[in-house]
């Protein structure tokens, strides 16, 4: 099985390369990369000029809902919304009914994906058991049974002593433990971000200070423990600093930003409108700023969604009492390119590193590079093509976007996965 | 006036032509409580539905003696013991309402925002009765009625409103109203009990009482949740009431024609000491009577002026 990308402006940051080049794919692998590829007779071909050619993308966060929450989402519906947004690999949070704290909720949400799903799929698993920060989940047989990473994401530790040993147990595995910073007391019942706007809405606000406590507590336990913390959904300006300050002094820690987080203030909650409501909150300009130049700089290693898909019924009604969680597969990569690559606020290697090889690397997954002999996960961008955000013509389940109505240009051409086409 | 909006949402939205437009109207309906016969038929055969989801006496009866005193069938649909008990959500119920054909519903809900989502799916005219900590558009229209009623005029005036501003709906609602009316409003209370960013509102803020009152036309005295303890916003209600509290000696250094506001129920002996609630400066009894008054006038302006 042979298959030539021809033409195509070649991006792969882990290679250095970005030059017009032919792709050819052999059995799902690259085979090689160069100008005037001939592979034998036969050969399937796929004229990329004018497209640009990646390594497959990778949204290190989101939530597949599969098993307990169907209704939500499902691995098949999961996936198919991932490769439709460009993506070709997903590593799915532990909040799931049952939680994947144990191994045979692992084999199964792998066992799905290996049916269903479209794009590949790294389960994480739960830090501690049932999310209740109370007792930590069997860490050795998740990381056998496959998972890529630890996480109660949805929910913090609370507890310094038991978030500890859950870092130090997991060192002998190599994998992150991810964090979802939020001092729950300091949040308190805060729906929104804490400044002028929630004060002028009258919702209960919660300080970036409860996101910013967090991770600094966390820094300090990974400077303990020597373990590899991430911190998801990186929102704050004094998060930011702490991060770049702890990766100054080589503390092992690494940090992700969501699209909303680069593109939306809070000042969009002013409709009320639940599809602004998700966790952390849309923060202030300065925030943005931050994250903007955080995820430039490197300081942010990578791009995830935090997709989470919710029924229509859990978003419809008021503000404070709606879910939290938006979807993303489908809208993260047309609306980077528009607002932020157009632009040349990033630039397209560091947008297609951020969203490659920046998350393979610190979860340690094979993807994320064009090598010869590397996987044949790719995905093809056309800058020209244009759109409008239409939440009906979804594959996720979930249809809460803020960025429900909006135009730009530059989408996914093409998406795929050890040399299969899966969306295009 | 020309009264273009087909919902009272919030003090937010309005100009101050609107707001003097609604207090006129208030003054002309005031002369109907003082008539033996207190209804007039301009709003017979319109119906409006009270749809309260918080506890209320006092806005729900206004709202219900209003409606009344115009004519129009009020129906009174309150959370405990209907479906939304039975776990119906707010839009749902609102579909249900809406299906009855009412000319107005009068929402008042725990959430901040849930008037906003029933106008967006409602035809009928949506008042904002409260709504959790952002707004209570007829306390601060009656406020407002009430200060012009005694001082004869708006610009100008000095306002101090003191208390838990956080969670205060009434304080947000006449701060917008006040400001742009042309008053200087003062908020006081612990710092704790002070919304973030809160001079953005276009408010001075102080932290001590005796300075805020010293040179106010207006105090305007706030209730005092009792669960605010609980929060860690103050550490005892005898603390409070000490350092918050008004009493005679206090108002001792103010203006002689100050007057004293409170939106109700009041905690006599926290934030009011029993001899100012009833004394010759306070006008809280005028602002229930006002109260009326700017409510049949904001059903008017909503259910009866168009169209009738």
């Amino acid at each position: 099985m042979n298959l030539l990308i021809k033409g195509g402006r070649v991006v792969d940051p882990a290679g250095g390369t970005d030059a017009v080049q032919d792709v050819w794919i052999a059995d799902g692998r690259i085979h090689k990369i160069g100008r005037g590829l001939k592979p034998p007779a036969g050969a399937e071909a796929v004229d990329a000029t004018g497209k640009v050619v990646c390594p497959g993308f990778i949204d290190m966060h989101v939530h597949l809902r599969e098993p307990g929450f169907e209704y939500k989402e499902t691995i098949a519906s999961g996936t198919r919304a991932a490769a439709a947004g460009g993506f070709t690999a997903v590593a799915c949070m532990a909040n799931t009914f049952p939680v994947n704290d144990n191994r045979a909720v692992t084999d199964y949400i792998l066992a799905r994906a290996k049916v269903e799903g479209v794009v590949r799929v790294y389960p994480i698993g739960a830090v501690t058991r049932n999310l209740e920060g109370k007792q930590l989940a069997e860490l050795a047989e998740q990381a056998e049974a496959g998972c890529v990473a630890f996480s109660d994401d949805g929910k913090c530790i609370m507890n310094a002593e038991l978030y500890r040993r859950a870092m130090e147990y997991a060192l002998p595995f190599g994998l992150p433990v991810i964090s979802h910073a939020e001092d729950c007391e300091l949040a308190h019942r805060g729906a929104m971000h804490e400044g002028f706007v929630s004060t002028e809405l009258g919702l209960d606000g919660q300080p970036a200070a409860a996101e910013d406590v967090m991770v600094a507590r966390d820094i300090i336990l990974a400077e303990l423990t020597g373990a590899h913390l991430h911190i998801a959904h990186i929102s704050t300006a004094g998060a930011v600093r702490l991060v770049r300050d702890a990766k100054a002094r080589g503390v092992r820690v690494t940090a992700e930003v969501t699209p909303h987080h680069l593109l939306l203030t809070d000042e969009v909650v002013r409709s009320y409108d639940s599809s602004c409501k998700m966790a952390p909150p849309l923060r202030g300009k300065r925030d943005v700023e931050a994250c903007l130049e955080a995820l430039v700089d490197g300081t942010i290693d990578c791009v995830a969604t935090d997709h989470a898909p919710h029924a229509v019924s859990e978003k419809e009604g008021e503000f404070a009492e709606a879910a939290n969680g938006i979807v993303g597969l489908e809208t993260a990569v047309p609306l980077l390119l528009d607002r932020l690559v157009r632009p040349g606020v990033l630039d397209l290697p560091t947008f297609v590193a951020r969203l490659s090889v920046g998350p393979a690397r610190l979860l340690n997954l094979p993807g994320g590079s064009l090598a010869p002999g590397a996987a044949a996960d790719i995905t093809i961008l056309d800058l020209e093509r244009t759109w409008t955000v239409d939440p009906a013509t979804f594959r996720s389940r979930g249809r809460s976007t803020p960025f429900a109505g909006l135009t730009g240009a530059g989408a996914p051409w093409m998406t795929l996965v050890g040399g299969v086409k899966v969306a295009s | 006036m020309s009264w273009k909006r087909k919902d009272l949402l919030g003090m937010q939205d309005l100009d101050a032509a609107e707001i003097i437009g609604v207090l006129d109207t208030a003054t002309s309906m005031k002369e109907i409580a003082a008539r033996e016969i207190k209804k007039v038929p301009t709003l017979r055969g319109k119906t409006v539905v009270n749809l309260f989801y918080e506890s209320s006496t006092r806005t729900r009866t206004s709202f219900e003696i209003a409606g009344k005193w115009l004519s129009a069938d009020v129906i009174n649909f309150s959370a405990s013991g209907s479906s939304a008990d039975k776990g119906e959500s707010l839009l749902d119920t609102a579909r249900n309402i809406e299906a009855m054909s009412p000319d107005v519903v009068v929402v008042r809900h725990k959430a901040s925002g849930a008037p906003a989502l029933l106008a967006r799916h409602l035809r009928c005219g949506v008042v904002n009765a409260g709504d959790g900590a952002h707004e209570h558009p007829t306390q601060a229209l009656l406020d407002l009625m009430t200060i012009r009623e005694k001082k004869g005029h708006l610009e100008g005036l000095n306002v101090t409103i003191v208390g838990d501003i956080t969670h205060s709906r009434v304080a947000r609602s006449d701060i917008y109203g006040m400001r742009k009316m042309g008053i200087t409003v003062t908020v006081a209370g612990p710092p704790t009990l002070i919304p973030a960013q809160c001079q953005e509102l276009g408010v001075k803020v102080s932290h001590r009482l005796e300075e805020a009152i010293a040179h106010a036309d207006v105090i305007m005295m706030l209730r005092l949740q009792h669960e605010r303890m609980q929060g860690g916003f103050i550490p005892s209600l005898r603390e409070y009431s000490r350092v918050w509290g008004l009493t005679l000696a206090k108002l001792e250094h103010c203006r002689p024609d100050v007057l004293i506001m409170h939106p109700g129920p009041v905690n006599r002996g926290v934030e009011l000491a029993p001899e100012v609630a009833d004394s010759a400066y306070s006008v809280i009894l005028d602002q229930v009577s006002n109260g009326v008054a700017v409510r049949m006038a904001v059903l008017y302006l909503l259910a009866g002026s168009k169209g009738a």
